[in-house]
């Protein structure tokens, strides 16, 4: 179980996964696992970019942190250390005082992320409330401050608004003023840009980049969309079949990608073929959990597979770099 | 929102309106009231003269119009069994009615509401299945069946409870209460019991599909990883969303609670308006069925009016659109 | 680089077997709940006691010769006087044998109340459709026409229907159809909205199917999964406004009796003890009502979750 590093950091990492491993129990019986043996390091401050397509297992990855795994799933095995401590053996109420806290979330569809019956100002006072016991109007002050941090105009008066009143990008600046209500030191953001309009995207990309800056939080950015996670990650780890397949300094990775998926994944960004040419795919579909390949969960859709990779293939270290596979991308074969 | 307000107004002006004039010709068409109101030995002239008395010589559009005329009024002419204004007997039935219907709605509520939180929060106790399994039965079970059995069981065998009929009253602002007495209690009971039984099955049911729908939502979700405390999420974030149903439907079944009371008060010997209006069926004592079913139709657009406005207030999605 | 025919050399284990037909699916999911299982057998036990009921019974309740006065009001398990059969639910004042009473009466509360669910299905259902598709000030008058039957309580349209009609099976068809047609005719109306939008409605306009073809073929299969399970429920619920009316005497006639006369009939004998003339017709009641719930508790659960899919 190799354990993947940032350079330059001597002193111990905010975020250490090691092996985890989490499983959703099937309808008729048996288990699929949806994480499998995933570890990670992540420094204060530092950006990661977890990609991967839907059913990879990286959303799984960033809920199993925050510790809101539901039957049927559960965390199998592994540790997840935060500051040292085993956040996956910490009881929910122990969890709870983390939450929202020391580790907060952002969630992919604004509109359902807000509770469309409740004012914005409840639903950021409550968060405040939750860890800090101050008055009232303390907390109307430090919600009206994050909102307009997050550049919502007119934060006060905004703050008797319902959900249904903002556009999608504003709702998803209203989630992020919420993550930051408490400084956290770590944020897990879960595909927060899917559901919004690409100019908004980039505003909010480039404003969340701002903001943990700013605060020195450390951040997670869960997707599929690796063009997003170009401009703003560190690191980038991408994931497949419940596995992390590749993992690296972002610049390293996209330009020299190792694992065959990484590969076909840059290619299949529209903007990275001729003109007039086909566009590419990765043949084939993602598995499902319940239904794992043997061996290489990519095998099936691996245009250099062989009986080789009927085994799961090891991490290989390359470096501030890592992946596993046995038949890596080198230099010379990029198409 | 006055706008939209005034507009719904105007639309249930409509309704009742409508259904006046559905109504009187509905009741018009049942029997011969002539036939009741003689007795068979009358000679042509007492005929004559009742049938002038009563306006039954006219044409039919100009009793509508006398008849509407009337119930603006508040008139609808004197019952032909108690030879009372209509409206008057029926206000004076009106208090034991409702205690019924008020009488199990607050019972369903206030039991209905829990039991569904808490089946569709633990929907895997054996608590919640026994529940449930209930749940069916009591939605299941017609009403004046559950009556007979409940009968059956508390009075005759047990005699804890009686048979039938209301008991004392306590002089309220003119009107009689019973449920301020213990022996109106006592009375009140196995009635309440046999109406509630169903409504708290229907609540619970309702309550427990609305927290299965709302757990999984995305903003429970979010609640949580904000940290925020299990009460708070229950009581705050669910209910609200869940009370939006709940109550349209609970405001609709008081009105069918108010109908339904035919059957219950049938039952019991209650003496409301439900017995009333199937005892004037009965003998077509038509002012008294006219009065009858025009209540019962301002009553339920009145409900109506009263749950929509309900419901713009807990869902402020609504209040842009209006329905 | 390993070419295309070493990639199909490699193939993995084939992918999953398709799965099994709609049909054989949808089984597999309803059966996966006991209480729906049971609910299933409960309705499939009734059907045949409907349909062959009247060969089993040792009397018919309604043939007068063979009632015998003597052995009325007996309680259950009591000995017939004369015929040498057991009256395993009593008797009434009559002297009617309860079971075959029963099941006679078994016969006509089904009938009653699938009937007129169907009927008023199907109603209900070609007018909601055809609101939908077709819009306009046609959709607008029947919506209305829907909310005003919908305002108002089921029991008491279905009184005045009665009063004024008289009663009879026929007419209890009659003013039953009439109380629920609204219900279906509103939900099917919402569900072809919504359906009428997609676009293989839009797919099947552009090749110029006729209209009748495209409501029948392509729309209304599609609309069928929630009216299936509000038919139901209301199945349940027409049966049981039947045995209400019938109760208050306003519903079917003595000739033809269904379970909520047989109650009423033994209403005046409960306080003094004779149950059994209530409590067996009730229990029966009961039963189908129960059976039917399951069944579209079942049914509905199945269809949301589809939904969600």
């Amino acid at each position: 179980m190799t354990m993947l590093s940032t350079p330059g950091a001597g002193d111990a990492p905010l975020l250490d996964i090691r092996g985890l491993t989490v499983s959703f129990a099937a309808d008729g019986g048996g288990e699929g696992i949806a994480v499998n043996d995933v570890s990670l390091e992540l420094q204060r401050g530092r950006i990661l970019g977890l990609v991967g397509e839907s059913g990879s297992g990286k959303s799984v990855t960033g809920l199993s942190i925050m510790g809101l795994i539901e039957k049927p799933g559960r965390i199998a095995q592994g540790q997840i250390l935060f500051n040292g401590i085993d956040l996956a053996r910490l009881s929910d109420a122990q969890m709870k005082s983390y939450r929202g806290k020391r580790i907060a979330m952002i969630f992919q569809d604004p509109m359902m992320t807000l509770n469309p019956v409740l004012r914005i100002g409840t639903q950021m006072v409550e968060a405040v409330l939750a860890h800090d016991k101050v008055p009232l109007a303390e907390a109307r002050a430090r919600a009206t401050e994050a909102l307009g941090q997050v550049g919502i105009p007119h934060p006060e008066e905004r703050l008797d608004s319902y959900p249904h009143e903002f556009s999608g990008g504003m709702r998803q600046r209203v989630s992020i003023a919420i993550a930051l209500l408490h400084r956290p030191d770590l944020i897990i953001a879960d595909e927060p840009t899917t559901a919004l309009d690409v100019t908004i995207q980039a505003q909010i990309l480039s404003e969340v980049q701002q903001l943990t800056e700013r605060f020195g939080t450390a951040l997670i950015w869960v997707t599929h969309d690796l063009s997003i996670v170009c401009g703003l990650a560190d690191e980038i780890a991408v994931m497949y079949g419940g596995r992390i397949v590749e993992y690296g300094p972002v610049a390293d990775v996209i330009r020299h990608p190792r694992h065959r998926y990484t590969n076909g994944l840059l290619h299949s960004v529209p903007s990275s073929n001729r003109r007039g040419a086909r566009l590419f795919q990765i043949p084939g579909t993602a598995p499902s959990i319940f239904d794992m390949p043997e061996g290489c969960a990519f095998r099936p859709r691996c245009t250099a597979a062989d009986e080789a990779c009927r085994q799961v293939p090891h991490m290989v270290d390359e470096g501030c770099r890592q992946h596993s596979c046995f038949h890596p991308v080198a230099a010379e074969d990029m198409r | 929102m006055t706008a939209w307000l005034v507009h719904r107004i105007m639309q249930s002006l409509l309704v009742v309106i409508a259904m006046t004039a559905i109504v009187f010709v509905a009741v018009n068409v049942i029997g011969d009231p002539v036939a009741i109101l003689i007795s068979p030995d009358a000679n042509q002239a007492e005929r004559d003269r009742i049938i002038v008395q009563f306006g039954l010589d006219q044409p039919l559009w100009r009793q509508y119009l006398s008849f509407v005329g009337g119930a603006v009024r508040g008139d609808f002419g004197n019952s032909f069994v108690y030879g009372m204004p209509a409206l008057q007997v029926i206000f004076q039935r009106m208090p034991a009615t409702l205690e019924l219907a008020l009488g199990t709605l607050v019972v369903s509520v206030a039991f209905g509401i829990p039991l569904g939180l808490y089946t569709g929060m633990q929907p895997n106790s054996f608590l919640s299945k026994l529940t449930l399994s209930a749940s069916i039965l009591g939605f299941s079970v017609p009403v004046f069946w559950l009556g007979l059995i409940l009968i059956m069981f508390f009075s005759v065998y047990l005699g804890w409870f009686p048979a039938g009929g209301r008991g004392e009253t306590v002089r309220v602002f003119g009107v009689g209460l019973s449920f301020l007495t213990l022996d109106g209690l006592r009375h009140l009971t196995l009635p309440v019991l046999t109406l509630a039984i169903f409504k708290i099955s229907l609540v619970l049911r309702m309550v427990r599909a609305g927290v299965r729908d709302v757990v999984p939502q995305e903003y429970v979700k979010f609640a949580r990883a904000k940290g925020l405390s299990k009460q708070r999420i229950l009581f705050v974030h669910i209910l609200k969303n869940i009370m939006i149903p709940v109550v349209t439907i609970v405001g609709l079944e008081f009105g069918s609670l108010i109908a339904f009371s035919v059957v219950t008060e049938s039952i019991f010997a209650w003496p409301g308006m439900g017995k009333l209006i199937i005892d004037s069926i009965n003998v077509l004592d038509r002012p008294m069925i006219v009065a009858y079913l025009m209540i019962i139709v301002f009553l339920f657009v009145a409900i109506n009016l009263v749950v929509d406005i309900l419901y713009t207030l807990l869902d402020p999605r609504a209040r842009l659109t209006g329905p | 680089m390993t070419s295309q025919t070493e990639l199909s050399a490699t193939a993995t284990k084939a992918p999953p077997v398709a799965s099994r037909s709609p049909a054989r699916r949808l089984v597999r999911e309803f059966f996966s709940s006991r209480s729906a299982t049971l609910g299933i057998f409960l309705l499939a036990c009734l059907i045949v006691l409907a349909l062959v009921g009247p060969l089993l019974v040792p009397q018919d309740p309604y043939d007068l010769m063979q009632l015998d006065l003597l052995d009325g009001q007996l309680p259950p398990g009591a000995q017939s006087a004369a015929g040498g059969y057991t009256y395993w639910a009593g008797t009434d004042d009559q002297g009617r044998d309860m079971l075959s009473a029963i099941i006679y009466g078994l016969r006509t509360s089904l009938a009653v109340g699938v009937g007129s669910a169907l009927i008023a299905a199907s109603l209900g259902t070609a007018i909601g459709i055809f609101a939908a598709y077709r819009g306009g000030r046609a959709e607008a008058l029947i919506m209305r026409l829907i909310d005003l039957q919908l305002s108002f309580p089921t029991i008491l349209v279905a009184l005045m229907i009665l009063a004024v009609l008289g009663r009879g099976v026929a007419n209890v068809v009659l003013a039953l159809v009439i109380v629920e047609w609204a219900t279906y005719a509103r939900v099917a109306r919402g569900v072809a909205m919504v359906e009428r939008r997609k676009e293989y409605i839009e797919a099947a306009e552009c090749l110029a199917i006729p209209r009748r073809r495209i409501l029948f073929n392509h729309l209304l299969p599609n609309c069928l999964p929630p009216l299936v399970v509000i038919a139901t429920v209301q199945a349940g619920r027409a049966i049981s406004l039947e045995a209400t009316l019938s109760f208050l005497g306003l519903g079917v006639p003595i000739t033809e009796p269904s379970l909520g006369l047989l109650i009423a009939n033994g209403y005046q004998y409960l306080l003094s003890g004779q149950y059994w003339i209530s409590f067996y017709p009730g229990l029966m009641l009961l039963v189908i009502i129960v059976a039917i719930n399951l069944v579209g508790d079942q049914l509905r659960d199945i269809i949301n979750v589809r939904r969600q899919k």
